[in-house]
């Protein structure tokens, strides 16, 4: 009897159709939509996204005009539910067009270097021989430096505000971002599937553009992601020392700078502006690793 | 000889030439090949089998001086420009590798690795190409191919791989098929699938075959000729029986003396004493001869002779006519 059943279980498992697979990208959404971590960070960070460029519609003050009337006043005031600072503007509303300008200064330099340093490592990793030993070294004289120290120096040879900022923190990350895509790219062309595809008669701009290239970027995008919130830190440190936006302008690490005076009369007001630094860096963080486990197609069998 | 042969080879000689050293990694290699012939390469690691491979096809790195004559469907190959050869390669003549995982892209599905190498050739649009990638799963028998085309290398066992692989290399229908050593990673069980694929495929579209193996029970199941490659050199040639069943080079007996099979039975194995010669520093005269027991004074300076049979075997021993009387 027992025989029988698992005969017939056997003969239709054989038969069943299998379902076809996903495909790639479909398969790391879906990984992705599976990831609470992630998917709550991503939540998270569309929130700052939304509140940051859709300022006027979350607030009606100006960021810019103040009260004396309303100086220093605390958390949950009515009208004011953020408080004010310490010119009296509403401090919701400066966190919101603040998040502006933190967010261009510490995207777009991880932008440039993924571009930049993204070419340069990828032309290192291929070429080897000279000129890669020419570009390696090159960057290795930026490792001498201290991060936060070469950034300082460059803004304050160029002289302080927010492109200036930005120029600063692109050359901090292109070094970093030229030696992971070396690395990649050194490992992904001494594998058997490029002599293979050159065997195939793949030339080799066709072999960089196909094979290289979709092998390197995934790993590249991912250290991409986590050094966005290096840079929120490290912009908002630049702004903070005075070397990246000037005031008026609203600016995370700038709002600091000027509440830390208040900080003995309204600590939690001073603090918020640290607190969307923070948080918003461990966002990025905690969603590169997110999406670096999605992306990875041998992790997830 | 009735017809042109599809693939000829004359005195392929590469160095690698670094520094100080010279490494003579092949010395002279010569080899005819008709149109849906098997030859098969036998040697031990070190050899330079995979490398005369690759001088074929021209896939070694610019330090490598390749010197020689190689035909290809009687166009002259050798030191072709770098556009000429990549349309050659994978059309005419295309490779299959020893590890599938290695040689097929991990982030690509196989459909896609099989449709782009189509297109590259054939400059047809996608679908077509995926539906000859389709057809060709079908042909090296991979079972529900539609669901496998949108399979990762990952999702597939070896064996699967292999067959996929084999399916990328025939995507344009080539007339000769270099296959580097392409059963030595798979199980026994799934070796033989692989031999027994390739020949029936052999059979179907005529091409000839160049085999690269150290596994003599592997060849023996695919070549009509084999010749054993001993530091750079073809030390033996003839058809798949005569170096089996009369081999006479030291070295073949040697090699195959080695090999376990159901014959053997009671024997004690014997070995090959010592071990492959430094390919940088090649003694004069054989390069077998330190490690030969039959060796004599004439073994170990000048050129050896190439003494053929009646039969067109070919060895390069001295006592090459003592060996086959033997």
């Amino acid at each position: 009897m027992s025989d029988i059943t698992l005969q017939t279980q056997l003969v239709s498992r054989a038969e069943a159709p299998a379902a076809p697979p996903p495909g790639y990208w479909k398969s790391v959404g879906q990984r992705l939509l599976r990831d609470k971590t992630t998917m709550a960070v991503s939540l998270l960070l569309a929130a700052i996204l939304f509140i940051t460029l859709g300022a006027p519609l979350v607030t009606h003050y100006d960021p810019y005009v103040g009260s004396v009337l309303t100086r220093l006043k605390p958390i949950g005031t009515p009208g004011h539910w953020l408080g004010t600072d310490e010119t009296g503007r509403d401090l919701w509303t400066r966190l919101c067009y603040g998040g502006r300008l933190s967010l261009l200064a510490a995207i777009l330099p991880v932008t440039i270097s993924l571009i930049v340093g993204g070419f340069l490592g990828i032309l290192a990793g291929y070429a080897g021989g000279w000129t890669g030993t020419l570009i390696m070294r090159t960057m290795d004289v930026f490792y001498a430096f201290p991060s936060i120290l070469l950034a300082i120096a460059i803004c304050g040879l160029l002289g302080n505000g927010l492109s200036n900022s930005i120029i600063a923190l692109a050359v901090v990350f292109i070094p970093p971002m030229v030696r992971v895509s070396e690395t990649v790219t050194t490992q992904a062309r001494n594998l058997d599937f490029v002599e293979a595809a050159r065997a195939s008669g793949t030339t080799t701009l066709q072999i960089i553009r196909y094979h290289v290239l979709a092998n390197v970027l995934g790993p590249i995008m991912v250290y991409a992601t986590s050094l966005i919130s290096v840079s929120i830190i490290l912009s908002a440190g630049l702004s903070f020392l005075g070397l990246g936006v000037t005031p008026p302008q609203a600016e995370w690490g700038l709002m600091l700078n000027s509440l830390r005076q208040a900080i003995y009369v309204q600590p939690y007001v001073a603090a918020l502006p640290g607190l969307m630094i923070f948080v918003t860096s461990m966002c990025f963080n905690l969603m590169s690793d997110g999406v670096r486990g999605a992306m990875d197609v041998r992790l997830n069998k | 000889m009735p017809n042109d042969p599809v693939l000829r080879v004359e005195d392929l000689t590469v160095r690698f030439t670094r520094r100080n050293t010279n490494v003579a990694a092949v010395n002279g290699v010569d080899f005819a090949l008709q149109a849906g012939e098997t030859l098969t390469i036998l040697g031990e690691s070190g050899s330079g089998k995979s490398v005369s491979l690759k001088a074929l096809m021209g896939l070694l790195p610019a330090y490598a001086g390749v010197t020689g004559k190689v035909w290809l469907n009687g166009q002259e190959i050798l030191g072709l420009p770098a556009t000429a050869l990549a349309k050659l390669r994978g059309g005419a003549v295309s490779m299959i590798f020893q590890e599938p995982m290695a040689a097929l892209d991990p982030v690509y599905t196989i459909g896609e690795q099989i449709a782009e190498t189509i297109v590259q050739h054939e400059g047809c649009d996608n679908r077509t190409a995926m539906k000859r990638a389709l057809g060709l799963l079908e042909q090296v028998k991979i079972p529900s191919a539609e669901r496998r085309l949108k399979n990762f290398p990952h999702e597939m066992s070896g064996g699967m791989r292999q067959r996929a692989m084999i399916a990328l290399a025939l995507a344009c229908k080539p007339s000769v098929l270099l296959a580097d050593e392409p059963t030595t990673a798979l199980d026994v069980t799934v070796q033989i699938q692989i031999l027994l694929l390739l020949r029936q495929l052999q059979e179907e579209l005529g091409m000839a075959i160049v085999f690269v193996t150290h596994d003599v029970g592997a060849a023996a199941e695919i070549s009509d000729r084999i010749a054993v490659m001993y530091a750079g050199r073809f030390v033996e040639t003839g058809t798949t029986r005569q170096v089996m069943r009369h081999p006479m080079h030291p070295y073949t007996q040697g090699l195959l003396s080695s090999t376990v099979h159901g014959g053997m039975r009671g024997r004690a194995l014997e070995t090959i004493s010592g071990s492959p010669p430094n390919l940088a520093e090649l003694p004069p005269g054989c390069a077998f001869a330190p490690r030969c027991r039959y060796a004599a004074d004439a073994c170990r300076q000048g050129d050896i002779p190439t003494v053929t049979t009646e039969t067109g075997a070919t060895a390069r021993c001295v006592r090459a006519k003592e060996m086959a009387d033997a």
